[in-house]
């Protein structure tokens, strides 16, 4: 009887070096697993970024490239256009994708490379000790918004409604991970953008809010619903852009 | 059938609390090779396979069949 439920092939048996009810995990295997359903593991490349998923690579059993922080789009960018066949994705967080590398995602979504941007957002820097991101809530405590964040730190950043204004991003979608649900959603996400990267459809996109529970200094049950009730009435789920072709 | 693959699993908890069947729990009196609380079945004879445990985890710790 075939296995109802098991570990993509596309995951290395390798112990992630995540905290414990980290969701970098469930991410990782959602990415492992559109990997094996498009049977394209032979020619994927992804580009893992700086944060705490800067071992992406070790996760992985597609080949795998480490870009320096911010820089995951550019990379992308290269090994897309010198290798056109290949299906290239960049796996970044908030701190990398939305702070300091936004020149770098803000052109290649303009530019309308035909990648996919696996972008978790769990509102913090968590590599680094959970500092303030670009994308921390309004009144967020974090390691340097002791007092939560405040009008003069700026306002949170909705990185994937941004992107949407230009012309050159075509499918961008913000899901969660924080109940079977979600995962199961974010899941087929995931797997349609890469179906489009397939089809030569352009720049695409999936946000996952995701937990820190860590530098949330919070169980992972409490970080979950922490993204329930906060993260979601802020970043709003949903299909943000959608330019694929019907299929 | 569920297989747990202790050596993997972290603790964390949250397939403790999704299953809804509430027979996963922590077995306090194991600590594995990663230096973690694992979690233990406490009554399979109860368990629909409904995978939600599996879903939830980071670490591909169930697998179910
Ligand atoms: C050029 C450079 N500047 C700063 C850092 C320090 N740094 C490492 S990770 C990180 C932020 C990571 O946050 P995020 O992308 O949100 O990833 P997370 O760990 O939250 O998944 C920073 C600022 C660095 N490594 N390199
Ligand atoms: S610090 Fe936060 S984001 Fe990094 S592995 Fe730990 S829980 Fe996950
Ligand atoms: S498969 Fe369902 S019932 Fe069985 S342990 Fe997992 S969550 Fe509980
Ligand atoms: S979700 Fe996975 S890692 Fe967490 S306690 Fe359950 S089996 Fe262990
Ligand atoms: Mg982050």
């Amino acid at each position: 009887m075939p296995l109802k439920f098991k570990k993509p092939d596309s995951l290395t048996d390798i112990a992630m070096h995540y905290c414990p009810g980290c969701t970098h995990g469930i991410i990782h295997r959602l990415v492992a697993n559109a990997i094996d359903t498009l049977g394209i593991e032979g020619k994927t490349v992804g580009i893992a970024s700086v944060g705490c998923s800067v071992f992406a690579y070790n996760y992985f059993t597609c080949d795998m490239q480490q870009a320096s922080h911010g820089r995951a789009p550019a990379v992308a960018t290269g090994v897309k256009r010198s290798l056109p066949d290949r299906i290239v994705f960049t796996y970044q967080g908030d701190g990398d994708l939305a702070a300091i590398g936004t020149a770098e995602i803000v052109h290649a979504a303009a530019r309308g490379e035909n990648i996919t941007v696996i972008f978790v957002n769990n509102a913090i820097y968590g590599m680094t000790g959970g500092q303030m991101a670009p994308t921390t809530l309004n009144g967020q405590v974090t390691l340097t918004s002791p007092y939560g964040r405040r009008q003069q730190e700026g306002h949170p950043v909705r990185m994937s409604e941004m992107l949407s204004t230009l012309d050159g991003a075509r499918y961008i979608e913000r899901v969660s991970v924080h109940n079977p649900a979600h995962i199961i959603k974010a899941g087929k996400s995931i797997i349609k953008a890469f179906e489009m990267q397939l089809r030569g459809e352009g720049f695409s996109m999936i946000e996952v809010l995701s937990t820190c529970p860590t530098n949330l200094k919070m169980s992972p049950v409490k970080a979950l619903k922490w993204v329930e009730n906060n993260m979601i009435p802020f970043y709003p789920l949903g299909i943000i852009k959608d330019g694929s072709v019907k299929v | 059938m569920i297989t747990i693959n202790e050596e993997m699993c972290q603790g964390c908890g949250l397939c403790v609390e999704i299953c809804p069947r509430k027979i996963l729990a922590l077995d306090e009196s194991k600590i594995n090779d990663r230096g973690h609380t694992p979690i233990v079945m406490t009554d399979e004879n109860a368990c629909t396979g409904c995978s939600l445990c599996a879903v939830m985890c980071p670490d591909c710790v169930i697998e179910i069949e």
